[in-house]
């Protein structure tokens, strides 16, 4: 059979960190004695990520999971957020969303990735930043952001969220 | 190439097929298109674009409406499109024949007009696991309105419809059966002869959803025994924005208009408006004029093949697909109903259907990935989504070795 290389950009998609994120998701449960609780929904392929999350006094992510079927872009990001944000400020966890939804979208430079993923401890920059591989896929962007939206609104304290908005 | 997949041989000419559909000639990138999502929407021949460009930039006024040859050209062509689509199907008057901009439109005009008028609370509708969201969500809306019942006939586990599971389901109260013709998720082609003798045995009107039916199987509307077949044209090789709902000449007669505007009228005055006679009292405002027209320019093609061939060429597609995936280690085929058309779901182990279809993608192979509109169904089927190959005249038996050995590579890079 005559089998071309794989291309750079399915490579760079679903690299190493990538496939072991989704095949072994970290945190994927729900966490007992949480304080917020939403689901995020991607109505184009029918993957829902529930995340949950205990969230202290003084505004720190105590623990945090999730539960849910999706792709392994979706999964990946969702086992990767889990451990990036276990025992970060809420502050600090707002602030990787906007890091993470631009990295995906190629808002930000990928020099400038890791800059922009500071709040997060540098073993977790390092793993998060292979989700820029998504940049070359407009349809699987909402696929890797949507258990970050699904955070937002646990931390919003809204219920629901779909990648339609 | 594996040798020891004996490939069928196709009399059918579908190279010859392939150079009507310009779009086949084109690589993704980088690899030859090979377009395995005709269920989603068809590729058009050059036939059915030469058409609408003609219209365009020869023959285009509106229609119904001005005393000029332009005019009466087009009203002319749009009205000859509308015996196309008579012939087809073979109804017994362009009467029956609705346009409508697509399926969907047309399934909402039978549950705004007909259903509004006809059902009451208590009354119940019967529907299939299968159902598209089209054919779910306006019931749902009439249900909501009026107090109608929605009872769901189960599917099987290799996704067939058994007519006597069916016919629990149905009863003294039903008064109208919505089902699919043919599933476009399962393929699965549904006894709908015998759902009409039972709907009509207990006084309920059926309504068929023919968008894949009326593409893989010949549709006899008087033969089929049904009250309401509606399709919609891209997906029968035409363009998007124009569907067809056919009724029975007397149900047209008593429901009352869907939407108000020009062309739906006798004579209006600000005490009362007339409504004009079937089919134009449902064509209010104006029309997808050239997508009928290209509509028709679909059908003409269609008629100049042989129908039969066609259809043994996408049987034989089918079948080798069928073999071929179930081949691949991991790969469980979803739809198995021996009634079925050329539409394949399948699931492999380890690999989400999204990732999937990204990965054959790369390999110019294009798929559909996820629920299909038809989230039901799959709950029914215990899976939150499917891979899907769907064919259409012009695919090939090397097209399914291209999905076959792009999923081997998809392993590779997934597993």
């Amino acid at each position: 059979m005559n089998v071309a290389p794989l291309s750079d950009d399915l490579r760079a998609l679903y690299q190493e960190t990538i496939l072991d994120h989704a095949k072994h998701p970290r945190n994927a449960r729900l966490v007992e004695h949480h304080t917020c609780k939403a689901q995020g929904n991607n109505p184009m392929c029918g993957d829902k990520v529930t995340v949950t999350a205990q969230v202290t006094d003084d505004g720190r992510l105590q623990a945090i999971g999730f539960e849910g079927k999706g792709c392994a872009i979706s999964i990946a990001s969702a086992s990767m957020m889990t451990e990036a944000l276990s025992g970060q400020s809420v502050a600090d966890a707002r602030r990787l969303f906007d890091a993470v939804h631009d990295l995906c979208t190629g808002k930000v430079e990928a020099t400038a990735v890791k800059e922009k993923l500071a709040p997060a401890a540098a073993d977790s920059v390092d793993k998060l930043a292979s989700l820029s591989g998504v940049r070359q896929f407009p349809v699987r962007v909402k696929c890797a952001t949507l258990p970050w939206h699904a955070l937002i609104s646990c931390l919003d304290g809204k219920g629901q969220t779909t990648t339609e908005k | 190439m594996n040798k020891s997949f004996a490939k069928p041989v196709s009399t059918f000419d579908v190279a010859n097929i392939r150079a009507d559909f310009p779009i086949l000639a084109r690589t993704v990138h980088g690899k030859p298109l090979v377009f395995l999502d005709s269920a989603a929407s068809a590729q058009k021949p050059r036939q059915v674009i030469d058409a609408v460009t003609k219209v365009y930039s020869q023959e285009y006024a509106n229609v119904h409406r001005g005393a000029y040859y332009l005019s009466e050209t087009a009203t002319a062509n749009y009205e000859a499109a509308r015996e196309k689509v008579r012939a087809f199907i073979n109804a017994r008057s362009v009467s029956e024949i609705v346009f409508t901009k697509g399926a969907t439109e047309a399934i909402n005009l039978v549950a705004a007009t007909y259903g509004r008028a006809f059902l009451k609370a208590g009354d119940e509708i019967v529907l299939t696991a299968v159902e598209h969201h089209s054919n779910i969500v306006p019931w749902q809306l009439l249900r909501d309105a009026t107090g109608c019942v929605l009872r769901i006939a189960p599917v099987s586990p290799d996704g067939s419809i058994d007519i006597a599971e069916f016919a629990k389901v149905i009863g003294p109260k039903t008064k109208l059966v919505a089902i699919a013709h043919v599933s476009n998720v399962l393929g699965t082609v549904l006894p709908v002869r015998e759902i009409a003798d039972l709907a009509h045995a207990v006084g309920a009107k059926i309504m068929l959803d023919g968008c894949q039916g009326i593409v893989h199987r010949h549709v006899d509307v008087q033969d089929l025994g049904c009250d309401f077949y509606v399709f919609s044209g891209h997906k029968l090789y035409g363009p998007t924005g124009i569907g067809v709902l056919w009724a029975r000449a007397a149900l047209l007669d008593a429901m009352p208009p869907y939407q108000g505007g020009g062309d739906m009228i006798d004579t209006v005055t600000f005490a009362k408006t007339t409504w004009a006679q079937p089919p134009a009292k449902f064509e209010a405002g104006t029309p997808p004029i050239v997508q009928a027209i290209g509509l028709g320019a679909a059908i003409d093609y269609l008629n100049s093949l042989d129908r039969i061939a066609v259809a043994e060429h996408e049987d034989a597609l089918l079948r080798y697909a069928m073999t071929r995936l179930a081949q691949i280690p991991g790969v469980r085929l979803i739809g198995t109903a021996p009634h079925k058309a050329a539409v394949q779901s399948f699931v492999m182990e380890g690999a989400h259907p999204h990732d999937l279809a990204t990965v054959l993608d790369r390999h110019g192979v294009c798929v559909r990935a996820g629920h299909h509109c038809a989230q039901p169904l799959m709950e029914a089927l215990g899976v939150t989504a499917t891979t899907r190959a769907s064919f259409g005249l012009y695919n090939t038996m090397e097209e399914v070795d291209a999905l076959a050995n792009a999923l081997v590579r998809a392993q590779e890079v997934l597993l």
